[in-house]
């Protein structure tokens, strides 16, 4: 049975990659997850200098899902390849960096420090993050933004760039779009959606924030849909992400059209998670007789339910 | 290394209508446990609550042999997961990962240990407690609650050889008023020269009033913290404290950095919230 899907250029051994800002630097978890085992790791989000991120409480559960707002809390991106880097080369896993800037310029910067080292296999552009106030979203709220970041960071590096979309906006696909016409190689989506929660007995909010992003499976439909609307008008591989925890969670994604898929907030519940979704494929694959698991991505047949809509 | 066990409930005692402790079957978590560690427990299936509960480990049972069989957890039902918790019968599974954290670091004789606990962060002390009398450490209790009926577990601290300082908010027993006046009341006693190393667990407002008394008298002091915590790995960045970096707060995370701290580094005016 083959796994493996392809990123552009980039062979990932299967489609599993652990969400940015879920799975710390990725050597948090070395000791208990083989990270040469998932298809790809993207660590949390990197600015150029170190940041101390928002005060706690930085997270609320809701029904399904969690609030978070822990605003960008980082060690930089020289750090990171300095502290955190080799460690990771060392146990073989397929680094994605994520990264976060204020200006244009900033994203550049950063890619360029990047690509000056090994061990580095992608670069996702943060544009997408719901709880900073400057910078990121700012450009992933913005057609002209999005092609601004991705162009410039495509200009400096050869690295694969995969800008991450936000869905606190009213088309992604158009984001899609512009991402591809900068030259991105590939999309992930969805980051966190807006939102927050109060306490009714004392009035306040319950994050320091005031609002934070939504993950969990609560925003798992809606993401799917929106995977789906993007795999309608960009020819770009699809990262797939939201409120996946199960291998028939993964293959929804891929289905819907996506080419592989990030695990996040579920990790935090289960985080031996990955062996048990590489079991669920691999069951589905021989259920279904499947021998490549990428000719799954974009299967979706919607022929039916068209039909049976134009004869109702 | 933490392991994930879906853990049989073996018994689950009601202490009163909001405290209970949850007896779970979990051999390879009990063997590799530490005073001051914790584990994250999902007390349900699905998705509602989602996220698993941080939990001090409050005793490492053993079976016949004397062979680590499964640890208990004290709970105080205050929210959804801790009511599902209280709820639990036996026979009842959840998952629970552990060990995880910094434990304490119990100290030798010479040196004396006081524990200084508050409502449920009375949780950490039983194994502490057992561990400093195993080196032969003097080792006193001193227990906070607002009333005698939230005392709880007392005599279970006795039989392991710890001396016990009860206080209660209404005097209703022990001494009357705060567990840190009592603390520092004993501390007048005591001569300075004399090695006394405080730990403390309790609401934050207790752990800093324990951290500014075992300040001005000079004597070191570890406070277990808690906050609302995402995985208990440090993959979150959700439960930080904020610390003295440099003369600079900064942030760590209580799940990897702590739960235990020196309490001389916590920045308490900026963790009070």
């Amino acid at each position: 049975m083959d796994l493996s899907v392809s990123i552009g250029s980039l062979r990932l051994a299967n489609p599993l990659i652990a969400a940015s800002g879920c799975f710390g630097y990725g050597v948090e978890y070395a000791d208990i997850v083989d990270l040469s085992s998932l298809g790809a790791v993207a660590v949390k989000g990197l600015f150029l200098a170190e940041r101390e991120g928002h005060p706690p409480p930085r997270i609320v559960e809701t029904p399904s899902g969690m609030l978070n707002a822990i605003g960008l809390q980082g060690i930089g991106v020289r750090r990171f390849v300095a502290e955190k880097l080799p460690e990771l080369r060392e146990r073989r896993a397929v680094v994605f960096v994520n990264i976060c800037g204020s200006t244009i310029d900033e994203y550049g910067e950063i890619a360029r420090v990047l690509s000056d080292h090994e061990g580095v296999a992608a670069i996702e552009l943060n544009i997408s993050c719901p709880n900073i106030k400057e910078g990121g979203i700012t450009f992933g709220c913005s057609l002209t933004g999005t092609h601004a970041v991705v162009s410039a960071v495509r200009k400096v590096t050869r690295l694969p760039v995969i800008p991450k979309l936000t869905p606190n906006v009213t088309d992604v696909a158009s984001f899609a779009r512009a991402a591809e016409e900068a030259g991105a190689d590939a999309v992930s989506l969805v980051n966190t959606f807006l939102a927050m929660a109060i306490d009714v007995h004392t009035r306040r909010p319950r994050l320091s924030n005031i609002v934070g992003g939504l993950s969990g499976p609560a925003i798992r439909p809606i993401a799917v849909r929106m995977v789906y609307e993007c795999r309608q008008v960009v020819r770009l591989p699809i990262i797939g992400i939201g409120g996946i925890a199960s291998a028939e969670d993964v293959l929804e994604f891929m289905i819907a059209g996506a080419t592989a898929v990030q695990v996040g907030t579920a990790s935090f519940v289960d985080p031996f998670i990955w062996t048990k979704l590489l079991d669920g494929l691999r069951t589905y694959m021989a259920r279904h007789g499947i021998d490549r698991l990428a000719d799954v991505t974009g299967t979706i047949d919607t022929s039916k339910r068209e039909q049976a809509w134009i004869s109702s | 290394m933490p392991v994930d066990v879906d853990a049989a409930v073996i018994s689950n005692t009601r202490l009163s209508e909001d405290y209970c402790v949850v007896a779970l079957s979990a051999p390879a978590i009990a063997a590799l446990a530490r005073p001051g560690q914790f584990v994250m427990v999902k007390p349900a299936r699905g998705t509602d609550p989602l996220l698993r509960r941080p939990f001090s480990i409050f005793e490492v049972l053993r079976d016949k042999a004397g062979a680590p069989a499964g640890i208990s957890l004290l709970n105080k039902r205050v929210g959804t997961g801790t009511r599902l918790l209280y709820d639990l019968e036996a026979g009842a599974r959840v998952a629970c990962l552990g060990p995880l954290g910094r434990p304490f670091e119990p100290v030798d004789p010479p040196a004396r240990a006081w524990m200084i606990a508050g409502g449920v962060g009375l949780a950490p002390f039983l194994t502490l407690g057992e561990a400093l009398s195993a080196r032969g450490t003097d080792t006193t209790l001193f227990y906070g609650a607002r009333t005698a009926s939230e005392l709880y577990c007392v005599d279970r601290f006795e039989r392991a050889g710890i001396r016990v300082f009860l206080t209660t908010e209404d005097g209703g027993r022990g001494g009357k008023g705060f567990v840190t006046a009592a603390v520092q009341g004993q501390l007048d006693l005591t001569p300075s020269g004399e090695p006394v190393h405080l730990y403390a667990c309790g609401p934050t407002p207790m752990m800093r009033a324990a951290a500014a008394v075992a300040a001005s008298y000079g004597r070191p002091c570890d406070v277990s913290l808690e906050q609302v915590m995402g995985c208990g790995l440090g993959g979150c960045y959700s439960c930080v404290v904020p610390v003295w970096d440099d003369a600079k707060p900064h942030f760590e995370r209580s799940c990897i950095d702590g739960p235990v701290f020196d309490a001389s580094r916590i920045a308490w005016e900026a963790l009070a919230h």
